[in-house]
């Protein structure tokens, strides 16, 4: 049996799937906007709460959700009079150390990044990648300000960390996530002026993914397309979609393929639903260089659903694909994309799947 | 003279919170005085530079202050902490 954490604008749902069964085990926060989940090597739950009027919130439970407690929450220090005074919007990612228990960290708009070693009762902020030179360039993408959406840990040598900004590029710490670089030679601002277009700063990745089964190889799907990269996010390279729109936010990696990986295309750049109204998953499965659209099982008509960002993911064993939209609609798919069946019509709008161990 | 401070109950879905008396005060001093009693009702009135959030109220003395909590020198008898009224 699979279980996996649904985020959305009114809650936390925990699905279950054994076979083509499915079954919400309990719900969470409902009423509230969870904007991120995780799991943390111990096995305790986190999850992130935009209260809208009363600002972002974190809660921790070490009972799979029978019990929440209010934790620490990422603050942006306090700033003198004549800066431009920030305050934290939300909390856009979640990421726990793989092999330690309690640590984590999380990407935030305004974009800041924080990591905390007791299991979230206290957050610091990462002063390096706060303080860069530059960074009066960042500006926000779907939201006022620039925002920290990806955060990957290289499995085998943890020093080693990349984290992707909508819209300041992708970045690079070698030493564990205190000091940081920006590098992503490739990617494309077709919305930026001709001589600001490969301008690494005001790149707007949408999602940035490590392969599992290739540490080295990354996929984004970027404001402008899906690219590919061979060194860890350095240089990038264009993937265009021989059929259909390139445009979209997310990306699932196969767990133990680093050739194929899916995304769900939308037609570019405000207008954001499926191409003709009719929803498909884009599969590559030999780099980026084609693709083949999946419709089976999707709706192809009338159909207006968009798949935000961390909406997508794929189980350890690909034995499960999981999307959920913008207006609340949540599939699946148990043979790799080929065909897809819907879970629930009716939730309210997707933000994050996450799959719990 | 004491203030009587009291809370929407949406406030209440996130916090254990109960209508106190506290000293009477400046605005900052009262809300002092109400979070040395509920230190998470801090963060939710407060934002990350101490300024009222944006979309949090106090009703003051029956006057409503939406933002500049520093000019209010003075709370008398009642202090409100709501919401504003959302949709969707």
């Amino acid at each position: 049996m699979e279980k996996f954490a649904v985020s959305t604008r009114k809650g936390l749902f925990i699905y279950s799937q054994h076979h083509q069964k499915s079954e919400v085990i309990s719900e969470h926060f409902l009423g509230d906007s969870v904007s991120a989940f995780t799991v943390d090597a111990g096995g305790d739950w986190f999850a992130a709460l935009n209260t809208g009027h009363y600002g972002p919130k974190i809660r921790r439970s070490t009972d799979q959700g029978k019990h929440w407690q209010e934790v620490g929450c990422p603050t942006l220090p306090e700033e003198s009079e004549s800066d431009k005074k920030s305050t934290l919007e939300q909390v856009w990612t979640l990421v726990c150390d793989p092999s330690q228990a309690g640590k984590l960290w999380a990407g935030c708009i305004p974009a800041g990044l924080f990591y905390s070693e007791d299991a979230g009762d206290t957050w610091h902020l990462v002063e390096d990648l706060w303080q860069k030179p530059g960074r009066e360039k960042w500006f926000g993408g779907g939201f006022d300000e620039a925002g920290i959406h990806s955060i990957v840990i290289h499995p085998d040598q943890p020093n080693r960390m990349t984290l992707a900004i909508s819209c300041a590029g992708v970045w690079h710490s070698e030493d564990h996530g205190q000091h940081w670089q920006l590098a992503c030679k490739g990617l494309r601002a077709e919305y930026m002026p001709e001589e600001l277009a490969q301008d690494e700063a005001i790149q707007d990745p949408h999602l940035l993914v490590q392969s599992p089964s290739n540490p080295d190889r990354m996929w984004i799907q970027h404001h402008n397309g899906i690219f590919i990269s061979d060194d860890r996010g350095k240089q990038w390279k264009e993937c265009v979609s021989d059929v259909g729109s390139s445009f979209g936010f997310a990306v699932a990696v196969h767990p133990k393929e680093a050739n194929t990986a899916w995304f769900i295309p939308a037609i570019k750049d405000e207008s954001r639903y499926p191409e003709s109204a009719a929803l498909y998953v884009s599969k590559t499965t030999n780099d980026g260089s084609s693709f083949q659209a999946e419709r089976s099982g999707l709706p192809q008509q009338h159909c207006y659903d968009l798949v935000f960002r961390h909406a997508f993911k794929v189980n350890r064993d690909a034995t499960l694909l999981v999307f959920g939209s913008s207006t609340g609609n949540l599939w699946w798919s148990l043979d790799e994309g080929s065909t897809w069946q819907i879970v629930n019509n009716f939730l309210p709008p997707i933000y994050a799947i996450d799959f719990i161990p | 003279m004491t203030v009587k401070v009291t809370y929407t109950e949406n406030l209440q879905r996130h916090i254990d919170l109960h209508s106190i008396q506290v000293a009477e005060g400046s605005l900052t001093q009262v809300l002092s005085y109400v979070f040395q009693q509920f230190p998470n009702l801090k963060h939710y009135v407060l934002d990350d530079q101490n300024r009222l959030r944006k979309h949090v109220m106090l009703v003051v003395d029956s006057n409503i202050v939406q933002s500049d909590i520093e000019s209010v020198d003075q709370v008398k008898s009642s202090l409100h902490i709501m919401q504003a009224l959302s949709g969707g």
